[in-house]
């Protein structure tokens, strides 16, 4: 998710094309999970209730020469919503809420990676919530990558952004300190053999 | 078997008098109910009849051919309003807003109260069992089955409209607890299946309340149309007897 995902477009322009694709795109390794996406929102401003989603899909592109061409596109289930509570759970897929009935799927796909520091870049695109699309920024972090001890090829991200429900059409009002939902993404991508 | 041998015959005997009755006044009923008497003296379910020399007004408690006893009528009324209230209480409290006073408390009573309902469905059920089944005398033979089918339709409904409310609440596997008095444990866990239990109750409690309308207006047909005794049996339960001077027998 973050600003080294680019590095795929360097390789494709500096090397073969065959190699670079091969060098670049990685599968967020939701087989083996260790990717999540995580929300939180304040109760009535005097705690964080958190959730997540428990099932989600992307893939992302990257080489840390070029860190600026990385892509990354994830796509969210939002009926996996879990806010460890069952009736809470079915009350946000709601129709008050996301209405994952009309609106099963969120998507993020980036539209532009800046680095903004080592290892940090600022990613742009957009967010289709609640059927409504819309530009938000992810601050994102490379975490880390390298060969992993089974033979594989990985890249580490963990991204945040935050958004007011509202621009998204999710009007529920849960209070004036519960406009803005923040969202962590735990991205690490697995490099296909 | 003697008992259920005895009930036959005594259900003979009923159709055998309700099909010579053609108006069904006091003074045949009066009869009906001393020849009833006669070929089954001690009987379980007319002993109270038996006590009518007494003239003390009892309370009859188990159901008995004729009628419902006390108890079965509480569980009918007391249901009836609980299941009215229930269904606006929980098309009233899924629509609050946050910060409404009510917004956890409305749940919270539905959801307990729902429990206590599931319970006195299930003593219901039992109460229902262990009785003798009033006989329905007054109704043509589709009336008696579409009155069966609804009261089944009932039953069924509300146990399920009960078990999905008590699974939305519980297929985290957290407990239901009923007014802090005591709670319920999950015994199924199914995250993802809150949503489709959601829709089974609120379907169901739309549907078991198209039913009551139904039962409702039936009642009121047989009651003003028929001239039938079916709603006055279910208010006020089999006559007891000292309302019967043993004399308007011999008139």
């Amino acid at each position: 998710m973050k600003a080294r995902l680019a590095a795929l477009a360097a390789v494709m322009t500096v090397t073969v094309l065959s190699t670079s694709a091969m060098a670049a795109d990685f599968v967020v390794d939701t087989k083996n999970v260790h990717a999540s996406i995580n929300f939180r929102i304040k109760h009535l401003g005097f705690s964080w209730l958190t959730g997540r989603f428990d099932k989600f899909s992307g893939n992302f592109s990257f080489d840390d020469k070029n860190p600026d061409a990385s892509k990354v596109k994830i796509e969210i289930d939002t009926t996996s919503v879990n806010t460890n509570m069952a009736e809470r759970d079915k009350h946000v897929r709601g129709g008050d809420l996301l209405d994952v009935d009309m609106f099963p799927t969120a998507v993020f796909e980036s539209t532009s990676v800046k680095s903004s520091g080592p290892d940090k870049a600022t990613i742009v695109g957009n967010l289709t919530l609640h059927g409504v699309t819309k530009e938000i920024t992810i601050e994102a972090e490379r975490v880390g990558g390298g060969a992993d001890p089974w033979g594989g090829y990985r890249e580490g991200f963990t991204g945040t952004t935050k958004f007011a429900l509202a621009d998204f059409g999710i009007l529920r009002d849960l209070g004036p300190s519960a406009k803005d939902v923040e969202l962590t993404l735990n991205i690490e991508g697995v490099r296909p053999k | 078997m003697a008992i259920r041998l005895k009930c036959t015959n005594k259900v003979k005997l009923i159709i055998r008098l309700s099909l010579t009755r053609c108006i069904a006044d006091e003074h045949t009923r009066a009869l009906e109910k001393a020849a009833l008497s006669s070929h089954f003296p001690g009987d379980e379910g007319f002993e109270s009849r038996d006590t009518s020399a007494h003239h003390e007004v009892r309370m009859i408690v188990r159901d008995t051919l004729e009628g419902y006893g006390i108890v079965s009528r509480l569980f009918h009324w007391l249901m009836a309003v609980a299941i009215v209230a229930m269904f606006a209480l929980g098309l009233w409290m899924v629509r609050l807003d946050y910060y409404s006073p009510y917004y956890n408390s409305a749940p919270e009573f539905h959801r307990s109260f729902g429990m206590l309902l599931l319970f006195a469905l299930l003593v219901r059920w039992l109460w229902r069992a262990a009785n003798p089944k009033p006989q329905i005398d007054d109704l043509t033979p589709l009336e008696q089955k579409a009155s069966y089918a609804v009261h089944w339709g009932f039953y069924i409904l509300l146990l399920a409209i009960m078990v999905s409310g008590y699974l939305i609440t519980t297929l985290d596997g957290r407990p239901v607890d009923v007014f802090g008095w005591f709670s319920v444990p999950s015994i199924l866990q199914m995250r993802g299946l809150e949503d489709r239990a959601g829709d089974v109750h609120r379907i169901l409690a739309y549907a078991v309340i198209g039913l009551a309308v139904i039962h409702t207006v039936a009642a009121l047909k047989h009651h003003f149309v028929d001239k039938s005794t079916i709603l006055k049996r279910m208010w006020s339960g089999p006559s007891p007897p000292s309302i019967i001077p043993k004399k308007e027998m011999h008139r």
